[in-house]
Protein backbone atom coordinates (compact mmCIF):
# COMPACT_ATOMS: atom_id res chain seq x y z
CA UNK A 1 0.00 0.00 0.00
CA UNK A 2 3.13 2.25 0.49
CA UNK A 3 4.51 1.72 -2.66
CA UNK A 4 3.74 4.59 -5.10
CA UNK A 5 3.68 4.10 -9.13
CA UNK A 6 6.39 5.93 -11.49
CA UNK A 7 4.11 7.35 -14.19
CA UNK A 8 4.75 9.81 -17.11
CA UNK A 9 2.68 12.72 -16.86
CA UNK A 10 1.11 13.59 -19.89
CA UNK A 11 -0.54 17.08 -19.54
CA UNK A 12 -1.51 19.20 -16.42
CA UNK A 13 -4.81 21.21 -16.22
CA UNK A 14 -5.46 24.34 -14.72
CA UNK A 15 -7.03 23.07 -11.52
CA UNK A 16 -3.21 21.06 -10.65
CA UNK A 17 -4.70 17.45 -12.56
CA UNK A 18 -2.22 15.94 -14.25
CA UNK A 19 -3.16 13.21 -17.15
CA UNK A 20 -0.92 10.50 -16.79
CA UNK A 21 0.31 7.04 -18.10
CA UNK A 22 0.66 4.46 -15.64
CA UNK A 23 1.78 0.92 -17.45
CA UNK A 24 -0.42 2.28 -20.73
CA UNK A 25 -3.56 3.05 -18.51
CA UNK A 26 -4.25 6.97 -18.60
CA UNK A 27 -5.59 8.17 -15.28
CA UNK A 28 -5.88 11.56 -13.48
CA UNK A 29 -3.66 12.83 -10.66
CA UNK A 30 -3.12 15.29 -8.52
CA UNK A 31 0.37 17.39 -8.46
CA UNK A 32 -0.57 19.51 -5.75
CA UNK A 33 2.32 17.99 -3.26
CA UNK A 34 4.87 18.42 -6.19
CA UNK A 35 4.32 21.79 -7.58
CA UNK A 36 7.12 21.62 -9.97
CA UNK A 37 6.18 18.40 -11.69
CA UNK A 38 5.56 19.59 -15.45
CA UNK A 39 4.51 17.39 -18.65
CA UNK A 40 7.15 14.88 -19.33
CA UNK A 41 8.47 14.50 -15.95
CA UNK A 42 8.27 11.19 -14.39
CA UNK A 43 6.78 11.05 -10.78
CA UNK A 44 5.83 8.65 -8.13
CA UNK A 45 2.53 8.44 -7.98
CA UNK A 46 0.59 7.57 -4.31
CA UNK A 47 -3.58 7.40 -4.38
CA UNK A 48 -4.11 9.52 -7.01
CA UNK A 49 -1.29 12.17 -5.95
CA UNK A 50 2.16 12.88 -7.34
CA UNK A 51 4.69 12.48 -4.68
CA UNK A 52 7.77 12.87 -5.94
CA UNK A 53 9.31 13.72 -9.43
CA UNK A 54 12.36 11.14 -10.27
CA UNK A 55 14.08 10.26 -12.98
CA UNK A 56 13.09 8.41 -16.30
CA UNK A 57 16.16 5.58 -14.97
CA UNK A 58 13.84 4.98 -11.44
CA UNK A 59 10.82 4.92 -13.42
CA UNK A 60 11.71 1.87 -15.41
CA UNK A 61 12.97 0.18 -12.59
CA UNK A 62 10.30 0.02 -10.12
CA UNK A 63 7.77 -0.41 -13.36
CA UNK A 64 10.14 -3.47 -13.84
CA UNK A 65 9.58 -5.05 -10.69
CA UNK A 66 5.64 -4.16 -10.40
CA UNK A 67 5.57 -5.94 -13.78
CA UNK A 68 6.94 -9.10 -12.02
CA UNK A 69 4.38 -9.00 -9.22
CA UNK A 70 1.49 -10.88 -9.19
CA UNK A 71 -1.57 -9.60 -10.62
CA UNK A 72 -3.30 -9.52 -7.69
CA UNK A 73 -0.32 -7.46 -5.73
CA UNK A 74 0.11 -5.56 -9.36
CA UNK A 75 -4.13 -4.82 -8.90
CA UNK A 76 -3.64 -3.79 -5.55
CA UNK A 77 -0.65 -1.26 -5.53
CA UNK A 78 -1.89 0.54 -8.84
CA UNK A 79 -5.80 0.28 -8.00
CA UNK A 80 -6.64 -0.58 -11.58
CA UNK A 81 -8.83 -3.22 -10.62
CA UNK A 82 -9.11 -2.39 -7.05
CA UNK A 83 -11.12 0.18 -7.27
CA UNK A 84 -15.07 -0.46 -8.31
CA UNK A 85 -18.76 0.47 -8.21
CA UNK A 86 -20.31 -0.17 -5.08
CA UNK A 87 -21.79 -3.65 -6.36
CA UNK A 88 -20.40 -6.85 -5.92
CA UNK A 89 -17.83 -9.04 -3.43
CA UNK A 90 -14.21 -8.29 -4.14
CA UNK A 91 -12.81 -11.06 -5.82
CA UNK A 92 -11.64 -13.89 -3.37
CA UNK A 93 -7.59 -14.52 -2.46
CA UNK A 94 -6.31 -16.90 -5.42
CA UNK A 95 -4.54 -19.32 -4.67
CA UNK A 96 -1.28 -18.68 -3.02
CA UNK A 97 0.85 -21.09 -4.47
CA UNK A 98 2.80 -21.28 -7.33
CA UNK B 1 9.34 -18.04 -6.82
CA UNK B 2 11.61 -21.10 -4.79
CA UNK B 3 12.62 -20.07 -1.52
CA UNK B 4 16.70 -20.93 -2.41
CA UNK B 5 18.17 -17.68 -4.05
CA UNK B 6 18.20 -17.24 -7.56
CA UNK B 7 20.81 -14.60 -8.34
CA UNK B 8 20.36 -15.46 -11.85
CA UNK B 9 16.63 -13.60 -11.61
CA UNK B 10 18.40 -10.43 -10.56
CA UNK B 11 18.64 -7.61 -12.95
CA UNK B 12 22.33 -7.46 -11.85
CA UNK B 13 23.50 -10.77 -11.12
CA UNK B 14 27.18 -9.73 -10.57
CA UNK B 15 26.59 -6.73 -8.42
CA UNK B 16 23.98 -9.28 -6.27
CA UNK B 17 26.83 -11.49 -5.95
CA UNK B 18 29.60 -8.99 -4.61
CA UNK B 19 26.90 -7.74 -2.44
CA UNK B 20 26.27 -11.21 -0.90
CA UNK B 21 30.03 -11.55 -0.83
CA UNK B 22 30.35 -8.57 1.39
CA UNK B 23 27.65 -9.11 3.76
CA UNK B 24 29.33 -12.70 4.34
CA UNK B 25 32.58 -11.05 4.76
CA UNK B 26 31.15 -8.68 6.95
CA UNK B 27 29.03 -10.63 8.90
CA UNK B 28 31.73 -13.05 10.40
CA UNK B 29 31.21 -13.55 13.67
CA UNK B 30 28.63 -11.41 14.43
CA UNK B 31 25.09 -12.04 15.32
CA UNK B 32 22.80 -9.32 14.27
CA UNK B 33 18.96 -8.72 13.59
CA UNK B 34 17.78 -6.70 11.16
CA UNK B 35 14.70 -5.58 10.46
CA UNK B 36 12.42 -3.96 7.57
CA UNK B 37 9.43 -1.90 8.49
CA UNK B 38 7.96 -1.60 4.99
CA UNK B 39 5.04 -3.64 3.24
CA UNK B 40 7.05 -4.20 0.13
CA UNK B 41 10.34 -4.68 1.42
CA UNK B 42 8.54 -7.90 3.11
CA UNK B 43 7.28 -8.56 -0.18
CA UNK B 44 10.42 -8.28 -2.23
CA UNK B 45 12.35 -10.34 0.77
CA UNK B 46 10.51 -13.28 0.23
CA UNK B 47 9.98 -13.33 -3.31
CA UNK B 48 13.18 -12.81 -4.09
CA UNK B 49 14.77 -15.29 -1.48
CA UNK B 50 16.36 -12.84 0.25
CA UNK B 51 16.55 -14.40 4.10
CA UNK B 52 17.54 -17.51 2.94
CA UNK B 53 20.48 -16.38 1.15
CA UNK B 54 21.97 -14.44 4.27
CA UNK B 55 25.13 -15.69 6.07
CA UNK B 56 24.57 -17.62 9.59
CA UNK B 57 24.30 -14.83 12.02
CA UNK B 58 22.70 -12.52 9.76
CA UNK B 59 18.47 -13.02 10.80
CA UNK B 60 16.14 -10.65 8.63
CA UNK B 61 13.11 -9.32 10.59
CA UNK B 62 9.80 -7.99 9.43
CA UNK B 63 8.36 -5.59 11.50
CA UNK B 64 5.39 -3.51 11.53
CA UNK B 65 5.55 -2.25 8.15
CA UNK B 66 1.68 -3.20 6.53
CA UNK B 67 -0.64 -0.49 6.91
CA UNK B 68 -4.02 -2.46 7.75
CA UNK B 69 -2.24 -5.34 9.76
CA UNK B 70 -0.98 -2.65 12.20
CA UNK B 71 -4.37 -0.78 12.33
CA UNK B 72 -6.21 -2.03 15.46
CA UNK B 73 -9.25 -4.41 15.84
CA UNK B 74 -11.04 -1.04 17.64
CA UNK B 75 -10.28 0.89 14.47
CA UNK B 76 -11.36 -1.51 12.42
CA UNK B 77 -14.95 -1.83 14.41
CA UNK B 78 -15.05 1.74 14.47
CA UNK B 79 -15.01 1.91 10.77
CA UNK B 80 -17.87 -0.92 10.56
CA UNK B 81 -19.96 1.17 13.05
CA UNK B 82 -19.62 4.13 10.71
CA UNK B 83 -20.42 1.75 7.87
CA UNK B 84 -23.84 0.50 9.84
CA UNK B 85 -25.18 4.47 9.91
CA UNK B 86 -27.86 4.28 7.66
CA UNK B 87 -27.79 5.88 4.41
CA UNK B 88 -24.15 6.91 4.14
CA UNK B 89 -21.39 5.67 1.42
CA UNK B 90 -18.54 4.35 3.26
CA UNK B 91 -14.97 4.45 0.89
CA UNK B 92 -11.87 2.68 1.54
CA UNK B 93 -8.84 1.37 -0.13
CA UNK B 94 -8.67 -1.95 -0.95
CA UNK B 95 -7.08 -4.08 1.58
CA UNK B 96 -8.75 -2.55 4.18
CA UNK B 97 -12.26 -4.53 3.04
CA UNK B 98 -10.97 -7.64 3.87
CA UNK B 99 -9.73 -7.29 7.03
CA UNK B 100 -11.05 -8.74 9.82
CA UNK B 101 -12.76 -6.39 12.83
CA UNK B 102 -13.69 -8.14 16.28
CA UNK B 103 -17.42 -10.01 14.06
CA UNK B 104 -16.98 -8.80 10.38
CA UNK B 105 -15.47 -7.29 7.62
CA UNK B 106 -16.44 -4.09 5.92
CA UNK B 107 -16.67 -6.58 2.65
CA UNK B 108 -19.27 -8.73 4.69
CA UNK B 109 -20.85 -5.55 5.43
CA UNK B 110 -21.36 -4.81 1.90
CA UNK B 111 -22.76 -7.97 1.03
CA UNK B 112 -25.49 -7.33 3.91
CA UNK B 113 -26.02 -4.32 2.07
CA UNK B 114 -24.39 -1.57 2.87
CA UNK B 115 -22.82 0.65 0.44
CA UNK B 116 -18.92 0.40 0.75
CA UNK B 117 -16.91 1.45 -2.21
CA UNK B 118 -13.28 0.71 -2.76
CA UNK B 119 -11.61 3.79 -4.03
CA UNK B 120 -8.18 4.47 -5.58
CA UNK B 121 -7.65 7.55 -4.18
CA UNK B 122 -9.42 9.69 -1.54
CA UNK B 123 -10.49 12.01 -4.44
CA UNK B 124 -12.49 9.88 -5.57
CA UNK B 125 -14.27 9.86 -2.30
CA UNK B 126 -14.83 13.54 -2.91
CA UNK B 127 -16.28 13.00 -5.97
CA UNK B 128 -18.85 11.29 -4.30
CA UNK B 129 -19.51 13.87 -1.76
CA UNK B 130 -19.95 16.41 -4.80
CA UNK B 131 -22.13 13.98 -6.56
CA UNK B 132 -24.73 13.08 -3.49
CA UNK B 133 -24.94 15.99 -1.74
CA UNK B 134 -27.91 14.27 0.49
CA UNK B 135 -25.82 11.51 1.61
CA UNK B 136 -22.68 11.34 3.97
CA UNK B 137 -19.40 10.29 2.70
CA UNK B 138 -16.87 8.84 4.68
CA UNK B 139 -13.43 8.07 3.97
CA UNK B 140 -11.86 5.18 6.07
CA UNK B 141 -8.23 6.14 5.78
CA UNK B 142 -5.31 4.10 7.44
CA UNK B 143 -1.40 3.90 6.02
CA UNK B 144 1.81 5.32 6.66
CA UNK B 145 3.17 8.48 5.60
CA UNK B 146 3.38 8.25 1.79
CA UNK B 147 -0.38 8.29 2.40
CA UNK B 148 -1.31 11.02 4.70
CA UNK B 149 -0.59 14.43 2.65
CA UNK B 150 -3.24 12.76 0.00
CA UNK B 151 -5.71 12.36 2.61
CA UNK B 152 -4.69 15.84 3.81
CA UNK B 153 -4.84 17.62 0.76
CA UNK B 154 -8.68 16.09 0.35
CA UNK B 155 -9.91 17.54 3.77
CA UNK B 156 -8.43 20.53 2.89
CA UNK B 157 -10.18 20.50 -0.68
CA UNK B 158 -13.40 19.48 1.44
CA UNK B 159 -12.99 22.39 3.68
CA UNK B 160 -12.28 25.21 0.23
CA UNK B 161 -15.15 23.86 -1.26
CA UNK B 162 -17.30 23.45 2.16
CA UNK B 163 -17.95 20.22 1.37
CA UNK B 164 -20.53 19.59 4.54
CA UNK B 165 -21.18 15.90 3.86
CA UNK B 166 -17.64 14.59 3.72
CA UNK B 167 -16.05 13.00 6.27
CA UNK B 168 -12.67 11.42 7.10
CA UNK B 169 -11.80 8.55 9.64
CA UNK B 170 -8.04 9.06 10.21
CA UNK B 171 -6.17 5.57 11.29
CA UNK B 172 -2.97 6.81 10.09
CA UNK B 173 -0.27 6.56 11.46
CA UNK B 174 3.67 7.47 11.74
CA UNK B 175 6.47 5.52 11.12
CA UNK B 176 9.45 6.64 13.22
CA UNK B 177 7.98 6.35 16.43
CA UNK B 178 6.79 2.96 16.01
CA UNK B 179 10.26 2.25 15.00
CA UNK B 180 11.23 4.20 18.51
CA UNK B 181 9.15 1.03 20.32
CA UNK B 182 10.44 -1.55 18.78
CA UNK B 183 13.63 -0.66 20.36
CA UNK B 184 12.02 -0.39 24.21
CA UNK B 185 10.33 -3.70 23.51
CA UNK B 186 12.45 -5.66 25.79
CA UNK B 187 11.43 -8.53 23.70
CA UNK B 188 12.53 -7.31 20.39
CA UNK B 189 15.95 -6.50 19.44
CA UNK B 190 16.45 -5.11 16.80
CA UNK B 191 20.58 -4.35 15.22
CA UNK B 192 19.78 -2.08 12.44
CA UNK B 193 16.74 -1.16 10.83
CA UNK B 194 16.22 -1.05 6.61
CA UNK B 195 14.25 2.07 6.51
CA UNK B 196 10.51 2.32 4.41
CA UNK B 197 11.59 3.40 0.78
CA UNK B 198 8.12 5.62 -0.58
CA UNK B 199 7.40 6.42 2.83
CA UNK B 200 11.16 8.16 3.18
CA UNK B 201 10.34 9.74 0.20
CA UNK B 202 7.98 11.85 2.68
CA UNK B 203 9.39 12.40 5.57
CA UNK B 204 12.83 12.38 4.62
CA UNK B 205 15.94 11.39 7.05
CA UNK B 206 15.47 13.71 9.87
CA UNK B 207 12.71 11.70 11.75
CA UNK B 208 14.71 8.42 12.01
CA UNK B 209 18.11 10.40 13.35
CA UNK B 210 17.08 9.59 17.02
CA UNK B 211 17.02 5.99 16.76
CA UNK B 212 21.26 6.40 16.07
CA UNK B 213 21.23 9.33 18.40
CA UNK B 214 19.25 7.60 21.14
CA UNK B 215 19.48 4.35 20.90
CA UNK B 216 22.85 3.94 18.69
CA UNK B 217 21.58 1.92 16.40
CA UNK B 218 21.98 2.40 12.40
CA UNK B 219 19.17 3.04 10.10
CA UNK B 220 19.57 2.71 5.92
CA UNK B 221 16.67 4.08 3.55
CA UNK B 222 16.35 1.26 0.95
CA UNK B 223 14.87 1.31 -2.56
CA UNK B 224 12.52 -2.13 -3.60
CA UNK B 225 15.14 -3.82 -6.20
CA UNK B 226 16.18 -7.26 -4.65
CA UNK B 227 19.85 -5.32 -5.07
CA UNK B 228 18.91 -2.50 -3.15
CA UNK B 229 18.01 -4.25 -0.20
CA UNK B 230 21.19 -6.19 -0.47
CA UNK B 231 23.57 -2.81 -0.74
CA UNK B 232 21.03 -1.52 2.41
CA UNK B 233 21.75 -4.99 4.39
CA UNK B 234 25.54 -4.34 3.48
CA UNK B 235 25.85 -0.72 4.73
CA UNK B 236 23.99 -1.69 7.66
CA UNK B 237 26.70 -4.75 8.45
CA UNK B 238 29.33 -2.01 7.81
CA UNK B 239 27.55 0.28 10.34
CA UNK B 240 27.78 -2.06 12.77
CA UNK B 241 31.10 -3.48 11.91
CA UNK B 242 32.73 -0.31 12.79
CA UNK B 243 30.54 0.82 15.88
CA UNK B 244 28.51 3.31 14.29
CA UNK B 245 25.00 4.23 14.12
CA UNK B 246 24.17 6.93 11.48
CA UNK B 247 21.12 6.92 9.20
CA UNK B 248 21.72 6.84 5.19
CA UNK B 249 20.46 7.17 2.39
CA UNK B 250 20.63 4.15 0.05
CA UNK B 251 17.45 5.30 -2.23
CA UNK B 252 18.59 8.91 -3.84
CA UNK B 253 16.80 7.52 -6.90
CA UNK B 254 13.47 7.93 -5.13
CA UNK B 255 14.40 9.91 -1.27
CA UNK B 256 15.63 13.05 -0.67
CA UNK B 257 17.19 12.99 2.07
CA UNK B 258 15.27 16.56 3.26
CA UNK B 259 11.86 14.38 1.88
CA UNK B 260 9.17 16.24 -0.03
CA UNK B 261 9.19 19.53 2.29
CA UNK B 262 5.13 20.50 0.72
CA UNK B 263 3.89 16.95 1.46
CA UNK B 264 5.52 17.01 4.96
CA UNK B 265 3.45 20.73 5.47
CA UNK B 266 0.27 19.41 4.05
CA UNK B 267 0.66 16.92 6.88
CA UNK B 268 0.93 19.28 9.49
CA UNK B 269 -1.96 21.56 8.21
CA UNK B 270 -4.24 19.19 8.34
CA UNK B 271 -3.45 16.90 11.54
CA UNK B 272 -1.60 16.75 14.52
CA UNK B 273 0.75 14.10 16.32
CA UNK B 274 -1.65 12.06 18.48
CA UNK B 275 -1.34 8.52 20.51
CA UNK B 276 -2.23 5.70 18.75
CA UNK B 277 -2.86 2.02 19.33
CA UNK B 278 -1.15 -0.33 16.86
CA UNK B 279 -1.80 -4.03 16.96
CA UNK B 280 0.78 -5.44 19.04
CA UNK B 281 3.03 -2.64 20.13
CA UNK B 282 -0.01 -1.07 21.74
CA UNK B 283 -0.34 2.49 22.24
CA UNK B 284 2.73 4.31 20.80
CA UNK B 285 3.17 8.29 21.83
CA UNK B 286 2.68 10.86 19.00
CA UNK B 287 2.90 7.83 16.24
CA UNK B 288 -1.02 8.39 15.12
CA UNK B 289 -2.35 11.35 12.85
CA UNK B 290 -5.27 13.03 14.31
CA UNK B 291 -7.58 15.77 12.50
CA UNK B 292 -6.82 19.49 13.67
CA UNK B 293 -10.09 20.93 15.30
CA UNK B 294 -9.85 23.74 12.27
CA UNK B 295 -11.43 20.80 10.28
CA UNK B 296 -13.34 19.33 13.00
CA UNK B 297 -16.27 19.34 10.65
CA UNK B 298 -14.70 16.90 8.47
CA UNK B 299 -13.60 14.50 11.12
CA UNK B 300 -15.68 11.38 11.66
CA UNK B 301 -13.91 10.83 15.23
CA UNK B 302 -15.55 14.37 16.34
CA UNK B 303 -18.53 14.01 13.90
CA UNK B 304 -20.11 10.74 14.90
CA UNK B 305 -19.88 8.19 17.78
CA UNK B 306 -21.31 4.85 16.32
CA UNK B 307 -21.85 1.94 18.95
CA UNK B 308 -18.56 0.45 18.58
CA UNK B 309 -18.48 -3.83 19.17
CA UNK B 310 -16.02 -4.72 21.93
CA UNK B 311 -12.97 -5.68 20.80
CA UNK B 312 -12.00 -9.12 20.11
CA UNK B 313 -8.95 -10.67 18.39
CA UNK B 314 -8.87 -13.45 16.51
CA UNK B 315 -8.31 -16.34 18.45
CA UNK B 316 -5.28 -17.73 18.43
CA UNK B 317 -3.49 -15.34 16.19
CA UNK B 318 -0.28 -13.95 16.40
CA UNK B 319 -0.12 -11.00 14.31
CA UNK B 320 0.61 -8.60 17.14
CA UNK B 321 4.12 -10.85 18.11
CA UNK B 322 4.70 -11.23 14.31
CA UNK B 323 4.30 -7.58 13.76
CA UNK B 324 7.58 -6.91 16.52
CA UNK B 325 9.45 -9.87 15.17
CA UNK B 326 8.93 -11.76 18.21
CA UNK B 327 7.94 -14.58 15.95
CA UNK B 328 8.52 -15.86 12.61
CA UNK B 329 5.06 -15.86 10.78
CA UNK B 330 5.76 -20.35 10.62
CA UNK B 331 6.12 -20.20 14.66
CA UNK B 332 2.31 -19.28 14.63
CA UNK B 333 0.56 -22.27 15.59
CA UNK B 334 -2.35 -21.60 13.16
CA UNK B 335 0.32 -20.68 10.35
CA UNK B 336 -0.49 -23.11 7.18
CA UNK B 337 -3.66 -24.97 9.18
CA UNK B 338 -6.08 -22.82 9.86
CA UNK B 339 -4.49 -20.04 8.75
CA UNK B 340 -3.86 -19.72 4.91
CA UNK B 341 -4.53 -17.10 1.69
CA UNK B 342 -7.54 -18.91 1.09
CA UNK B 343 -8.95 -19.05 4.63
CA UNK B 344 -6.92 -15.89 6.49
CA UNK B 345 -7.78 -15.46 10.56
CA UNK B 346 -5.66 -12.49 10.92
CA UNK B 347 -4.52 -9.35 9.30
CA UNK B 348 -1.01 -10.71 8.87
CA UNK B 349 -2.48 -13.26 6.19
CA UNK B 350 -5.45 -11.08 4.66
CA UNK B 351 -2.89 -8.06 3.46
CA UNK B 352 -1.01 -9.14 0.47
CA UNK B 353 2.10 -7.13 2.21
CA UNK B 354 1.49 -8.94 5.58
CA UNK B 355 4.31 -10.96 6.85
CA UNK B 356 2.13 -14.19 7.23
CA UNK B 357 0.89 -13.86 3.70
CA UNK B 358 4.33 -13.25 2.06
CA UNK B 359 5.95 -16.03 4.15
CA UNK B 360 2.91 -18.51 3.30
CA UNK B 361 2.91 -17.51 -0.85
CA UNK B 362 6.83 -17.91 -0.99
CA UNK B 363 6.69 -20.80 1.18
CA UNK B 364 9.24 -19.19 3.26
CA UNK B 365 10.77 -20.75 6.96
CA UNK B 366 12.39 -18.88 9.57
CA UNK B 367 15.71 -21.28 10.96
S1 LIG C 1 -0.49 -17.16 10.56
FE1 LIG C 1 -2.58 -16.31 10.61
S2 LIG C 1 -3.28 -16.63 12.70
FE2 LIG C 1 -1.05 -16.85 12.73
S3 LIG C 1 -0.26 -14.79 13.18
FE3 LIG C 1 -0.35 -14.94 10.96
S4 LIG C 1 -2.35 -14.09 10.43
FE4 LIG C 1 -2.43 -14.55 12.62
Amino acid sequence: MCLAVPSKIVSIDDGGIAQIDVLGVRRDCSVRLTPNAKPGDYVLVHAGFAIQVVEEQEADETLRLLQEMSDRELAEITGQQGADAPAGEPAAAPAAAR
Amino acid sequence: MATKTDLDSFRDPKLARELLDAIERLARGKNVNLMEVCGTHTVSIARYGLRSAMPEGVHLLSGPGCPVCVTSNHDIDTMIALARIPDVIVTTFGDMIRVPGSSTTLGAERAQGRDVRVVYSPLDALAFARENPPRRVFFLGGGFETTTPAIGATILTAHDEGLGNFFVYSAHKRTPPAIMAIEDDPETQVNGFILPGHVSTITGLAPYRPLAERYHVPGVVSGFEPVDILSAIARLLAQIDEGQARIENAYERGVLDEGNVVAQRMIDRVFEPCDATWRGLGVIPGSGSAIRPEFADHDAARAFSPDVEPTVEPRGCRCGDVLRGVIAPDRCPLFGRACTAEHPVGPCMVSSEGSCAAYFRYQEHSR
